[in-house]
């Protein structure tokens, strides 16, 4: 398989993200960027939504992308990468330009709300193009209000965990589930707290011709209101919980990549985090329970999908 | 007018304003499409589907899902160094309206047909001026057809123009949804060589390069954004000599003479009717009859609506005593529709200046009569004799 390791330390040393930008501390995007861009070989361009990743990593006239970066707009990143794309493939054609591979970058707004749109054009005309979501479940760089992929129970400035509505209502979006039955060769969940099982599957999705789509769990202390030392045991536990399954579709096959036998308690999870608190009471229990069991039916169905394979 | 003047070798042929436009973007050979169909442009991207269809374009098609996405990626492939087309109307261009100040901003050299056809509600798919107003302070250069050969010759042009190194702005051709865009006409086309020839392939500007890495779309606060929108300014100001020179060259290949303004009966004219599209060509038939009559009127039409030729407009018109201004469009609220403020304020500052009127016509694609044009031009003698303006705003053929 191409490109694939069995430890951190085969994974390649070039930084091409460079230090200085301004993410928060213990911010889950710098990881995400730095192995992406170290596990999709050769010529690259990036493109990036509107969002924490680009506002604090392109303030002008400084910048952190040491490959070809494109910010547009919020919604349109997949857009905009398919015009890239094409335009490189007839520029190839016609001029013997090289044509370099797109990454595309989106927050969970500007992928699973405002930018879905564009997102299921370009996945339908099959760009060749890796677009993943960096999810820190909530339009952080607008100050953490709830969106698509907010868990529920969450609470977030605009769905605040009150007296009568304690936090976010509704489940999350099933992002993967959206993009695959568009017929993607290739989709997969990322978490941090992985960065071999990361790399592999980023160089895996860089290896298909065609569009994949990537879903990272990207924890943000700010907004999820825990210690930012604590970035990388946050995202475990998410794994450890099973709230965030770590998994693969390729080639109509699901895999759970780790497989989580005996999951920790959910509340292991929660209590960690300011914006779960609410749910550790007792006058919201039922809220806990509904979200414990979005949880086990996702991965049961999971389980079933990929008929219990490591 | 819109001197269609034949010239030796070149070809007679019948067109639609939507084939003509596909015809040019085909002979620009263009890399890149990008388009969502819409009522009255859809002809000119079905032409273009074809033509890469059967290996006569050799352009990447993307059929996108909607006017936003044709838009934002057209901007992706100009910033890849692509020579890249779109085509919109009326609710496909207020769909892209947030791109079009980042395409302009961004400096892509993006040309876009523009089918004028009227905003909703209600729905209405014939021409207004909307779409063309609505876009007039994002940043696009904008022309405006007057029939179907000017729809021709300006979408060759507006390649030229928009991919100046000196310029680097996307533009807009303008052509009035229906009464051009479905209308068949006669025209001349350049040989595909001579098309060629006046536009090589495109030279880009720091395009996206792999060896070159560069950060496109940064965050700029209070400390930069200023002097990039300084920068924009001069570009578009930049635009105006470079226009010029273009139309110049044009003749030469062509032998159809272009100018930001057309002016008709102004040498002498008392008072003067200023007009954008296929009306013009009504305003000149009725300005003639009256001349005949011994009515000194004139009439001046915009080929180029932005830059706005403001200089041109103030030569013609200080002299004249009353001028009538006419807009296919409305700006609710506002002191006059959105050609008669552009015209009263480039003479504000005028010594000598007319008086004058704003007259609305055609919404919504109602034809605009002669009876109409008479009796705009008749409100500016009545203004001219009295030297007052009994109504500054007049609907013509409202019910």
């Amino acid at each position: 398989m191409v490109g694939q390791v069995k430890s951190i330390k085969e994974i390649p040393r070039e930084e091409l993200f460079a230090p200085g930008h301004r993410l928060c501390a213990g911010c889950g995007i710098p990881p995400l960027v730095r192995i992406v861009l170290k596990a999709v070989p050769g010529p690259k361009v990036v493109v990036t939504a509107t969002g924490c990743l680009e506002v604090a990593t392109t303030i002008f006239p400084y910048t952190s992308w040491r490959v070809p970066w494109v910010h547009n707009a919020f919604e349109n990143a997949a857009a905009t990468a398919s015009g890239i794309e094409a335009a490189f493939r007839i520029l190839e054609k016609k001029r013997g330009v090289k044509r370099p591979k797109v990454i595309v970058f989106g927050g969970d707004g500007g992928t699973f709300d405002i930018g879905l749109q564009a997102l299921s054009g370009a996945l339908e005309r099959g760009h060749d193009m890796i677009y993943i979501c960096y999810d820190n479940e909530a339009y952080m760089n607008t100050g953490i209000q709830r969106s698509g992929a907010t868990p529920r129970g969450a609470a977030t400035t605009t769905s605040p965990a009150g007296r009568v509505i304690p936090g976010k209502m509704e489940r999350k979006k099933d992002l993967l589930g959206i993009a695959i039955a568009h017929g993607v060769r290739y989709a997969a969940t990322l978490n941090p707290a992985f960065p071999v099982d990361m790399y592999n599957k980023i160089a895996k999705a860089a290896a298909v011709e065609g569009p994949t789509v990537l879903h990272y769990l990207c924890p943000c202390p700010t907004g999820w209101r825990f210690d930012p030392s604590r970035t990388i045991e946050v995202a475990r536990l998410a794994v450890m919980t099973r709230m965030w399954p770590l998994y693969e579709y390729e080639d109509g096959k699901y895999r759970i990549t780790v497989m989580v036998r005996k999951p920790r308690p959910i509340e292991d999870y929660l209590k960690l985090q300011g914006r779960f608190r609410h749910l550790l009471q007792p006058e919201n229990k039922w809220v806990l329970d509904q979200l414990k069991k979005d949880v086990e039916e996702f991965w049961e169905r999971l389980v079933k999908l990929s008929s219990g394979s490591e | 007018m819109a001197a269609v003047t034949q010239v030796k070798g070149q070809r007679r042929v019948g067109m639609t304003g939507d084939e003509a436009v596909a015809y040019a973007v085909k002979q620009a050979d263009v890399d890149v499409i990008a388009a969502y169909p819409i009522t009255p442009q859809t002809i000119i991207v079905e032409r273009l589907a074809e033509y890469v269809n059967n290996g006569e374009l050799n352009a990447a098609f993307i059929p996108v899902e909607s006017e936003h996405s044709a838009l934002s990626t057209c901007v992706g492939a100009s910033l890849a160094g692509a020579r890249v087309f779109t085509a919109t109307a009326s609710q496909g261009l207020a769909l892209m309206y947030e791109i079009l100040w980042i395409a302009s901003s961004m400096r892509t050299t993006i040309v876009m047909a523009l089918a004028n056809r009227a905003l909703s509600a209600p729905i209405n798919i014939h021409c207004s001026h909307d779409d063309a107003y609505a876009a007039r302070d994002t940043g696009w250069i904008q022309f405006f057809a007057e029939n179907v050969q000017e729809a021709y010759d300006l979408t060759i042009q507006a390649f030229r123009v928009a991919e100046d190194k000196r310029v680097l702005l996307p533009t807009i051709i303008n052509l009035d949804g229906f009464i051009l865009s479905h209308s068949l006409e006669g025209l001349y086309v350049l040989s595909d060589d001579e098309v060629r020839k006046f536009l090589p392939p495109k030279e880009p500007v720091n395009p996206i390069d792999v060896e070159k890495p560069m950060t496109y779309g940064p965050l700029a606060l209070y400390d930069y954004y200023y002097e990039f929108k300084r920068a924009q300014a001069e570009a578009m100001k930049t635009s105006y000599p470079v226009i010029l020179e273009v139309f110049k060259e044009y003749e030469k290949v062509s032998g159809r003479k272009y100018a930001p303004v057309k002016a008709y009966g102004m040498e002498d004219a008392e008072v003067a009717m200023v007009i954008l599209g296929s009306s013009a060509g009504t305003a000149r038939y009725v300005a003639r009859r009256m001349r005949e009559r011994g009515e000194k009127v004139g009439v001046l039409s915009l080929t180029l609506y932005r830059p706005f030729p403001e200089k041109e407009i103030v030569k013609y018109l200080k002299n004249v005593k009353a001028a009538v201004i006419m807009d296919r469009s409305y700006s609710f609220g506002s002191p006059g529709a959105q050609l008669f403020m552009d015209i009263a304020a480039a003479l504000y500052n005028e010594g000598e200046r007319p008086l004058l009127i704003n007259a609305i016509y055609g919404l919504g694609g109602r034809d605009l009569t002669p009876e109409q044009v008479e009796a705009a031009f008749r409100a500016a003698f009545e203004a001219a004799k009295t030297g007052v303006v009994k109504e500054r705003e007049i609907w013509l053929g409202v019910r």
